[in-house]
């Protein structure tokens, strides 16, 4: 995986994702190693971001890296009507990798054709941010012992969540069997039920997170985003279609774990904290390692 | 043999050019935008719902002393994926072949994503045919898909 930008989950076949896997459990057995210690990293967050920017900075500065960056356009060139082509072309000569977020969709791609040194989509607008799904896989795993033939419930906003698309395609390689809960507007969209179909997977629609639950081995919940909706009274009238709490998974199997990219909103009640099958912490920990095992792969020091 | 005559009769004959043929009726004056034809300074003939026994309906259109590059027959077959196009020398059909849709769309069609890259910057559109028949094509950037109801051409 020398030098190959991540910008969609499916530029990295099945067995790089799993060599990536592989490498983060190394990491998480030894965070702090110093193989980046000749290296600088620019970090561009066109956007805010509080997860993947600084568990991003925590993977590098635990490797011993050097970070440039920003973590807001509006004190930057952008401001000053800079393309993202020629500051893309400008921070390359600064460094060794680029990590960006940019609310532009097909950004990330872009700058991967144009940079010199290799790009990670730390998400584009709505399209992709495939380090949380390497993340999300890494749990699944490390929480189920197999990626293999699981149920996954999904919940929430299926229409814009960029961590359920890049999910959904990621789990096609794994024969899993989907449950799909959204309210009827922030359905699945279908390029990304497509690829379930290619498959021939089984997936199936509700809109009442019940109904799932039982037969969930991972639910992963998401927020429904203030900021993707245009419409102020549209997002009030469906904001609070879920809302899971401790009561709902007393009865669920034993393997049940309940998974979410975060930041929750009121989707999770926080009653399930103390519940030994709510993961989303742990699973935010994950991002650490696996954006360590992705950097280190990238630049070809593992 | 007879009816076939009088329909031809509805459009008269050109010497030398191009005739589309079998173009959906509703993507008659689409084709015409596409391929320019508005700003075509010798002579134009078209026509619209006429009997088609293979479609119900179809359009026509005569181009007189032009003739097109592949790439722009390309753009053709988004909007009218079954046209014929017939090339005339001398009031003679010189060839005739079926438009095909491409496996990739460049330069021609605009994302339909008002956030997508290619609408931000200067960034040339490419699009993957995800479907030929429905004519769904999936941006190479920001992934989403444009239809033939969301597609704008350049």
């Amino acid at each position: 995986m020398k030098n190959k930008s991540l910008v969609s989950i499916n530029d990295y076949s099945k067995e790089e994702q799993l060599s990536i896997l592989e490498l983060a459990a190394e990491f998480e057995k030894k965070p702090v190693q110093n193989i980046l210690q000749d290296y600088v990293i620019a970090s561009l967050f066109f956007e805010p971001s509080t997860r993947t920017r600084l568990s991003f900075e925590s993977a590098v500065n635990r490797l011993g890296g050097k970070i440039v960056g920003f973590s807001e356009a509006s004190n930057t060139s952008v401001k000053k009507g800079e393309s993202l082509r020629d500051t893309i072309l400008t921070v390359a000569n600064y460094s060794d990798l680029i990590v960006m977020r940019n609310p532009v969709e097909g950004s990330a791609r872009f700058a991967s054709e144009i940079s010199p040194v290799p790009i990670i989509n730390a998400g584009d607008g709505a399209n992709q941010h495939p380090t949380q799904t390497l993340l999300d896989l890494y749990s699944i795993q490390k929480t189920q012992g197999t990626l293999d033939n699981l149920h996954v419930a999904m919940v929430g906003d299926l229409k814009y969540g960029r961590t359920i698309h890049s999910l959904v395609i990621a789990l096609c390689n794994y024969n899993t069997t989907f449950h799909l809960v959204s309210p009827v507007e922030l359905k699945l969209p279908s390029s990304v039920k497509m690829h379930i179909k290619e498959r021939k997977l089984a997936y199936h629609q509700y809109t009442e997170v019940e109904d799932v639950i039982p037969n969930a081995d991972v639910l992963y919940m998401t927020r429904i985003q203030r900021e993707r909706f245009s419409d102020p009274l549209e997002y009030e009238r469906i904001k609070n279609s879920y809302n899971l709490s401790y009561e709902m998974i007393q009865n669920t199997k034993e393997n049940f774990r309940v998974l979410h990219p975060l930041p929750r909103v009121n989707e999770i009640n926080i009653n399930v904290d103390k519940s030994p099958k709510a993961y989303y912490f742990e699973q935010a920990l994950n991002g650490v390692f696996v954006r360590q095992a992705l950097i280190a792969s990238i630049l070809g020091l593992k | 043999m007879e009816k076939k005559k009088v329909k031809e009769l509805k459009v008269s004959a050109i010497e030398n050019g191009t005739v589309i043929d079998h173009i959906p009726p509703s993507a008659v004056f689409k084709v015409i935008r596409i391929l320019k034809l508005e700003a075509f300074e010798d002579m134009v003939l078209f026509a619209t719902n006429l009997e088609s026994k293979k479609y119900g309906k179809k359009g026509i259109i005569k181009v007189s002393g032009r003739f097109f590059e592949p790439q722009e027959l390309n753009k053709i077959s988004l909007v009218a994926p079954h046209a014929s196009i017939i090339e005339i020398r001398d009031f003679q059909v010189a060839s005739k072949k079926i438009v095909e849709t491409p496996n990739q769309v460049n330069g021609i069609v605009k994302c339909f994503n008002p956030n997508c890259i290619t609408n931000k910057e200067q960034v040339r559109a490419k699009f993957t045919v995800v479907d030929k028949e429905d004519t769904r094509l999936k941006c190479h950037y920001c992934e989403k898909i444009t239809t033939r109801e969301t597609m704008e051409f350049f």
